[in-house]
């Protein structure tokens, strides 16, 4: 028999599942790739050099804060990679370096270690770093560009894309754009008539294949879609959070647009637009600032669907998932508070539940 | 049963697990007995509740089935010689446990003749007196077979005072790796119901289901073969799901009843037993015959030859695992070594621990179904809620145990905690969560200690001061009552001066 300190007293269980934390993040990961790799093709090497300073600016700010805490080096869990990564994919494609870099830092130093690092956050920390910047950047921060395919005529070679990048040229004017979001904004702000404003900017049948202006990750949507499918069936998030946020943010915008068609966007553009699929999928989703139970899960998603819609309605901003996410991570707790599973024996409330003597069944 | 019955059936029990079950080809391989070793090891205490008395000294012959320690106390059990032979020891062994600490036993040398004492048999228990009955299984010394020991003849005679109407019998045998009950089944069937049959006499009950996980088929049609002449006992199917074995969860499954918070199956009129405590029961009523073995299930990557042994109490692990082939020597060896199934069972430090009652399984387990790996900090997944078939929220009484908040864990729900360990299975950070319910109950349980011994301090300051203050008025009571008695003796006294002056008067005025 070998070594007496295989032996030493372990408690039970004896056995696992097997899963591990990392493999949740890379599932995660593996999800997001197609709408990751399709945001490289329509931004060209811009959206690239982003995504690496981002997410290089991410993994070198938890290195640094594990250092700086003494605590034990997580970073190959992958969730300092998928802080970079989710942040990298809600900023603008052609956003300067410096942005990314700050937005990494943030992230990972204010977002998450500050708290205490992995699950002891109170809020996203991609959403922190992007509500940071657009506050603080408004203007570098709703830069979008016009989709211009890698290797179509007029888009950036590499070399060109590290200087846009880098800031040493700036952003051609002739391919920057509003998004859809902003564009309907803008023209209801200029008083026009939403219907003719929608036409004019191709309607929302772009908005699904995703060849439109908007954040590097976004505009994938059906693909998008189609990771978050791939997440409900490997079990690494359940349906409630997702369904819950667009049918929060659908059925106000369904019934708005049937009172007031000129006034408020119809239900499908809600949902194609803007970052609601990624939103919903792989943002209000992160396990560790989102509700647990059920329950809690309907009421946060509904809640974030509503806000959302709320913002994009009345609010100053164009787009509000990231706000809206913020604001329902602050609720959490209070929501994990007042949904809690009954328990067996007990009454909702936690009383015992009263005897019943009689024949079985 | 339907598919939309077992479907409502799984319905009722939120939560549990799915592990992989690894109970063959173990549960296939027949049933061996294993003969008496060279000496057995016999702990005085192997049940639930006190330990028992030692009445045998060292240099006794014994008889298989001699009475050798006395129960004490209300929830305690016999304990009898499980081979015949000379008492060699009396004093510590090495106890099955984690800590390897010693405990009282009784060690005899086998004369390897299984000399069986004197029995006491009865042809007919179904004439005996349910209490009669009660009587016998405690004087054989029989405890549930299941894993918990809790003595047999507590829940048996318990059942006359509750009105119990259903018995349950546990035999969904839920834990990885073990196949003991299985194998009970499959080969003693019709012992099993007899069994069956004397329980449902002794307790009242009207009807008997045995409940019996559908990942067990040659066990169930054995059953069902064996229950055919008999209309109160009937075979149940039901899903494969740990922890199906816990006692509320079966019950719920199969009546679709809860046993409410705090309280006891008798409560809502249900006993439930494990189904080879139904056979040690048979043997006890219609052979006298005490509880002097058990069948044990060795298994484990490690194990040569796995399967079930019918073992001597006492005989120590290493000799029932030698008695299987050893440990393979083209393995990379042993990661663990266990008591019990993988998912409540305990770890052992050494295999020179003796079986005891209790004792369903032998694990020799390699790190692979172990299941190792590093841990990390709760990222609040919910796996762990949606595992624990209570309710309850292992991640936030965990959070508040980690915090040194136990009180704000209590409130979560700790004590409805059943610690099958299922929350840990799940977490994908390896968070030791039954460790930390174990150590937060340990801390209330001191601390309600502590509270009712300073409760039983201050009754008893307090019955010292009024006693105290009582004797001082008593005191002063009777000092008051002397004082008014030489009083009014001083003014009778007095009044008699007075009196007899008057008198003198009068006399003297008479006289006058």
């Amino acid at each position: 028999m070998s070594g007496r300190e295989l032996f030493m007293a372990a408690p039970a269980p004896h056995a696992h599942v097997g899963a591990d934390v990392g493999r949740t993040m890379r599932r995660v990961q593996l999800a997001l790739l197609p709408a990751t790799l399709f945001g490289f093709w329509i931004f060209g090497w811009p959206a690239v050099n982003l995504f690496v300073i981002t997410v290089g600016a991410s993994l070198l700010t938890e290195v640094f804060c594990e250092r700086l805490r003494g605590c034990e080096s997580r970073l190959w869990d992958g969730s300092a990679l998928l802080t970079g990564w989710l942040l990298a994919l809600s900023l603008p494609p052609w956003a300067p370096a410096w942005i990314g870099a700050l937005g990494g830092f943030i992230a990972i130093a204010i977002g998450k270690q500050v708290y205490g690092g992995l699950g002891q956050n109170l809020f996203n920390p991609a959403m922190v770093a992007r509500v940071a910047l657009l506050v603080s950047f408004p203007v570098v921060m709703t830069h979008w560009v016009a989709p211009l395919p890698l290797g179509s005529e007029g888009a950036p070679g590499f070399i060109e894309g590290l200087r846009i990048t880098l800031g040493v040229v700036p952003v051609p004017d002739a391919v920057t754009s509003a998004s859809l979001l902003g564009h309907a904004k803008t023209e209801l702000s200029r008083g026009m008539d939403l219907a003719q404003a929608l036409d004019a900017a191709g309607g929302t049948l772009s908005a699904w294949h995703g060849a439109r202006p908007g954040s590097l990750g976004e505009t994938g949507a059906l693909l998008l879609l189609l990771g978050g499918l791939y997440l409900l069936v490997r079990g690494v998030i359940r349906w409630h959070i997702p369904v819950a946020v667009f049918a929060g943010l659908a059925l106000p915008a369904a019934v708005a647009h049937a009172i007031d068609p000129s006034h408020y966007l119809p239900a499908t553009t809600h949902l194609a637009s803007g970052a609601v699929v990624l939103g919903a999928f792989f943002i209000a989703t992160d396990y560790v600032t989102s509700p647990n139970t059920a329950s809690g899960q309907l009421l946060y998603g509904l809640g974030i669907g509503l806000l959302t819609w709320i913002i994009r309605s009345w609010g100053g901003y164009p787009e509000g998932i990231a706000f809206a996410v913020l604001l329902f991570n602050a609720l959490t707790p209070v929501i994990d508070r007042y949904c809690r599973p009954r328990i067996m024996g007990r009454t909702r409330r936690g009383a015992p539940i009263r005897a019943t003597q009689g024949s079985a069944e | 049963m339907g598919i939309l019955d077992r479907f409502l059936r799984a319905a009722h029990f939120s939560g549990g697990v799915h592990p992989d079950d690894h109970k063959r080809p173990a549960a296939d391989a027949p049933l061996r007995v294993m003969p008496p070793p060279a000496r057995v090891y016999v702990p005085l205490v192997q049940h639930i509740g006190s330990p028992a008395r030692a009445v045998v000294a060292v240099g006794d012959l014994v008889k298989m089935g001699q009475r050798i320690g006395e129960p004490q106390g209300a929830v305690s059990a016999a304990i009898h010689a499980s081979t015949s032979g000379r008492v060699v020891a009396i004093g510590d062994i090495v106890a099955p446990h984690p800590s390897g600490l010693p405990v009282r036993g009784i060690t005899i040398e086998s004369d390897c003749r299984d000399e069986w004492c004197e029995l006491e048999a009865c042809d007919d228990p179904f004439a005996l007196d349910p209490a009669e009955i009660g009587r016998r299984v405690a004087q054989a010394g029989v405890v549930g077979l299941g894993g918990a020991a809790f003595p047999s003849a507590v829940k048996l005679s318990g059942g006359l005072g509750a009105r119990v109407e259903l018995l349950i019998i546990n035999a969904s045998e839920c834990e990885p790796f073990l196949s003991c009950d299985d194998r009970l089944m499959r080969d003693r069937a019709a012992e099993a119901v007899d069994g069956i049959a004397i329980m449902l006499h002794a307790t009242g009950a009207r009807e008997a289901r045995i409940g019996i996980e559908d990942n067990k088929p040659e066990a169930i049609a054995a059953m069902r073969a064996a229950v055919a002449g008999q209309a109160r006992i009937r075979v149940e199917v039901i899903p494969t799901r740990y922890p199906m074995g816990s006692e509320k969860h079966l019950i719920l499954v199969l009546t679709g009843r809860e046993v409410p918070a705090e309280g006891r199956p008798s409560d809502i009129g249900v006993v439930v037993h494990n189904v080879g405590t139904a056979v040690a029961v048979r043997n006890a009523v219609r052979f006298g015959r005490p509880l002097v073995s058990r069948i044990v299930t060795l298994n484990g990557a490690c194990v040569r030859e796995p399967g079930n042994v019918e073992v001597p109490i006492g005989t120590l692990a290493g000799e029932v695992l030698a008695f299987c082939g050893g440990m393979r020597g083209d393995h990379d060896g042993p990661a663990r070594l266990l008591l019990g199934g993988p998912m409540t069972g305990m770890q052992v430090p050494t295999l020179e621990v003796p079986v005891i009652k209790g004792t369903g399984g032998i694990l020799v387990l390699d790190a692979a179904e172990v299941g190792e790996g590093d841990g990390g900090p709760c990222i609040r997944c919910g796996d762990c809620m949606r595992a624990c078939p209570v309710g309850l929220l292992p991640l936030e009484i965990a959070a508040r145990v980690r915090a040194g908040e136990v009180d704000k864990a209590a409130g979560f729900g700790l004590a409805d905690c059943i610690a099958c360990g299922c929350c840990a299975y799940v977490c994908p950070s390896r968070i030791p969560l039954v460790q930390y319910f174990h150590h937060a109950k340990g801390e209330l349980a001191a601390r309600a200690r502590g509270t009712q011994r300073n409760e039983t301090i201050r009754t008893l300051t307090r019955a010292k001061a009024d006693r105290i203050e009582r004797d001082e008025r008593e005191k002063a009571e009777a000092l008051a009552r002397r004082t008014a008695a030489s009083l009014a003796a001083a003014s009778e006294a007095s009044a008699a001066v007075e009196k007899a002056a008057a008198g003198t008067n009068e006399e003297s005025g008479a006289c006058a």
